[in-house]
């Protein structure tokens, strides 16, 4: 434990010391979010026990066990799966467009209102900085559903048709729960579907509080179902029979494993899988924003993001100077609490996925990578990890080739703009990109050569529900955002 | 016992997102479909379409600017409020309508549907007109529809608020300003909305409201260098007025929504040409290279 808190040189540019200035704590107040101590399934408009069994869901920043959730079984994600049926040829799928529209509008209106709850509940649960959820995930998820609320009554100016497909299997990952939550519920139901989602099995509370906004939004029954659980539970459900649509957010090995289920299917899929994305800085890049850029691209959310920029390529002439000014900023890195309002990287969500970084961490130093994190104090509870890099890697290493899904970033050196795309697609994935330079002529060039769904040039990790997000290769298929979104829930016009 | 007498409420014009008379002091007599008293209405003279003009113009830069995601929200919001005040619109329809209580209803649905409708295109008119054009060299190459400026609408004459929120909401909603002259002998719902309006988040200018006869505005708006667009629909029917107008609006080529021969049906699908008639297209080109 004691060998993360060891820093390496943080202290030896010119600048002289970075210490991290004291900060009073600033915590948000956890007054404001009411946790039940058990939470049942929610189907059919209602909060129901399961036919399963139960599990827990903690505090990642403190271990702390915040509520004892239902572990839906195959019979209750068939119950849910009934509900969602008849919801969809009773009540949604009729309902003029306009109509359907009011409803999500209602939605969006009142996940704003209850804003600054949703986003402690997340924090709490997740680990991330309150901050972000605050600032990113909780707005971006409101504004999904007020865009998508506008294409109900305009789905005839898709380009997709105008037909549902029906009854939506939904399953989110926990890095990014209500977004994820609103990126798949709020087109599928724009469209005219209904939708049973299962969030992550560490992550529900957010789903289980937005099922009681759906109450409060009148939303009639069935048209949204929330059933908890683990993979079990998320395998019922994309196999289950009377499902027409699959959507999934989460590692490829799942992908993988939903794409060959549903083989011999006409269930229609979506999947937004695993990222090892290339952020490539070349010498003439605009340096202070670049190394925000950098920052941003993979301590984000505790580097818990498909699209994270996790591969550094930094040209060769530049290659020292950004490093020393990356290890300065990452110096000023505030770890810790993330209910503080100065908090800038909260907690590893589990103590499994903490398990997989230190163990890709151990193996990038075995293969001989070098490795630096800056001091910093983490708290003694919950699960925790240092923004780490690592310089010296090669194409070989696992570090440069596995998705790490963490603060660890790898640091790979480029001469010539064609050296930088080879390196940058020499990976299975195909998420997204980062491009740093001040020649947009290049910028172009670049953006037509990378494999990869989301270029992003001189910015990073940037979401809009306009933008349609999605991958390349083995990061998946299928769009979501923007008119694209709608593809993945409309029968087309053929 | 003696009764309560009301107390009236003074319909003036939108100009700036303020209610000012008419600077000419001349008002008209407003009558419900029964003939019988109902108002006196500014009668809004050429002085106050210049003034409205200024603060269209004034207000549309920012206006513009404003991100489509915030229009939406706005437009959405002008929605909400009009709900909420329902029962006083409801009432303003069928007395200036003559409509059945039913059929008032049923307008005023429509109208806040409409909103709804409108308010949702701001951020999705520019992927359904735009796109990226794939021209034969090495260029990035990318149409964006831009609002066009000042708009100038000649409200229907008989639908006196779903007419008038069915030409108004598809100009602002993609970024436009407007001055709008409402129906003359219909113009109290148009004042209540304005009064709507001014509490929903609507900048001051964005929307100016005019009351009046469209032979004296009308002309002065056509021929203003400084309106870029006129919108003909309120004139329906007279067509020595519109084609008077569309001549002078020749002058500095002011996009023209012609007048149609009679109001249409404002009950049926409106379609988006409303909006793509007050929109430029900008191609942005830049080279693509190492």
């Amino acid at each position: 434990m004691a060998k993360q808190k060891v820093s390496t040189g943080s202290t030896t540019g010119k600048g002289g010391s970075t210490t991290v200035f004291e900060y009073a704590p600033a915590p948000e107040s956890r007054s404001i979010v009411d946790i039940s101590p058990s939470y049942g399934l929610f189907i059919n408009g209602e909060f129901v026990d399961g036919a399963g069994t139960s599990f827990k869901t903690v505090n990642p920043a403190t271990e702390e066990v915040l509520s004892e959730v239902a572990e839906a079984s195959a019979t209750d994600v068939d119950t849910a799966v009934k509900a969602a049926r008849r919801a969809h040829s009773r009540v949604w799928s009729r309902m003029p467009g306009k109509e359907r529209a009011k409803y999500l509008y209602r939605i969006a209106r009142i996940m704003q209102e209850r804003g600054r709850e949703l986003a402690v509940l997340e924090s709490i649960d997740n680990g991330k900085p309150i901050k972000e959820s605050r600032d990113v995930d909780v707005p971006i998820a409101a504004a999904y559903f007020f865009y998508y609320a506008g294409w109900a009554d305009k789905l005839e100016y898709s380009g997709y048709g105008t037909q549902s497909l029906g009854v939506a299997a939904q399953v989110i990952p926990w890095n990014f729960p209500l977004l994820m939550l609103s990126w798949k519920i709020a087109p599928a139901l724009a469209a005219g579907n209904t939708v049973v989602l299962k969030p992550a099995e560490t992550t529900p509370l957010t789903a289980l509080l937005f099922a009681e906004i759906c109450q409060q939004a009148d939303l009639p029954p069935g048209v949204v179902n929330i059933i908890t659980g683990a993979g079990e539970t998320g395998r019922s459900l994309v196999e289950h029979d009377d499902v027409d649509k699959v959507a999934f957010t989460g590692s490829t090995d799942v992908g993988r494993a939903i794409a060959r289920s549903v083989a011999g299917t006409n269930k229609k899929v979506t999947l937004e899988l695993g990222g090892k994305a290339a952020n490539i800085v070349f010498d003439d890049a605009p340096m202070d924003q670049a190394i925000e850029g950098i920052v941003n691209g993979i301590f984000f959310n505790q580097g818990h993001v498909c699209c994270a920029g996790s591969r550094l390529l930094v040209q060769e002439s530049v290659a020292d100077e950004v490093l020393e000014r990356l290890k300065r900023r990452m110096s000023t890195l505030r770890v810790g609490d993330p209910l503080d309002k100065n908090t800038d990287v909260g907690a590893i969500n589990s103590a499994e996925q903490l398990a997989r970084i230190k163990e890709l961490s151990a193996i990038g130093e075995e293969e001989g990578a070098g490795r630096w994190s800056p001091a910093c104090d983490l708290p003694s509870n919950g699960f925790w990890f240092p923004p780490t890099l690592f310089t010296g890697v090669t194409q070989a290493h696992r570090i440069a080739r596995e998705e790490i899904f963490g603060p660890v970033l790898s640091v790979l050196t480029f001469r010539t703009p064609s050296e930088a795309v080879e390196k940058a697609n020499n990976t299975p994935y195909g998420l997204s990109a980062g491009v740093w330079t001040d020649k947009g002529s290049r910028i172009l060039s670049m953006a037509n050569q990378l494999r990869a769904g989301v270029v992003w040039a001189n910015t990073f990790n940037k979401f809009d529900p306009t933008s349609p997000f999605g991958g390349y290769k083995e990061s998946g298929y299928g769009r979501e955002g923007g008119r694209h979104g709608l593809e993945a829930y409309l029968k087309g016009t053929h | 016992m003696a009764t309560r007498a009301t107390v009236r409420k003074t319909y003036k014009l939108y100009i700036g997102g303020a209610f000012p008379r008419s600077e000419s002091g001349y008002s008209y007599v407003v009558n419900d479909a029964k003939g019988k008293f109902m108002a006196n209405a500014s009668l809004a003279s050429r002085k106050d379409a210049r003034d409205a003009v200024v603060a269209a113009r004034k207000a549309f830069p920012g206006w513009a600017a404003r991100t489509a995601y915030n229009r939406a929200q706005i437009v959405y919001r002008i929605a909400e409020v009009m709900e909420d005040r329902r029962p006083q619109f409801v009432d303003a329809v069928q007395q200036s309508e003559g409509r059945t209580a039913a059929q008032a209803n049923k307008v005023v649905d429509d109208a806040i549907d409409r909103l709804v409708w409108y308010a949702g295109w701001a951020d999705k008119i520019t992927q359904v007109v735009g796109g990226a054009n794939p021209v034969a060299g090495p260029f990035f190459n990318l149409s964006s529809p831009e609002p066009t400026g000042v708009v100038a609408v000649m409200a229907p004459q008989e639908s006196s608020l779903l007419g008038l929120i069915s030409v108004v909401a598809p100009a602002i909603v993609v970024g436009n300003t407007v001055v709008v002259t409402s129906s003359y002998e219909r113009p109290l719902p148009a004042v209540t909305f304005a009064e709507v309006l001014a509490t929903s988040d609507v900048p001051g200018g964005v929307v100016n409201i005019l009351t009046g006869t469209a032979a004296t505005t009308g002309p002065w708006l056509a021929g203003h260098m400084d309106v870029n667009a006129i919108d003909l629909t309120g004139v329906a029917g007279d067509a020595e007025l519109a084609t008077s107008l569309e001549q002078a609006a020749a002058e500095n080529l002011k996009r023209v929504r012609r007048a149609p021969a009679t109001e249409p049906d404002w009950s049926q699908d409106p379609g988006i040409d409303r909006m793509t008639g007050v929109l430029e297209t900008k191609t942005v080109w830049h080279p693509i290279g190492s």
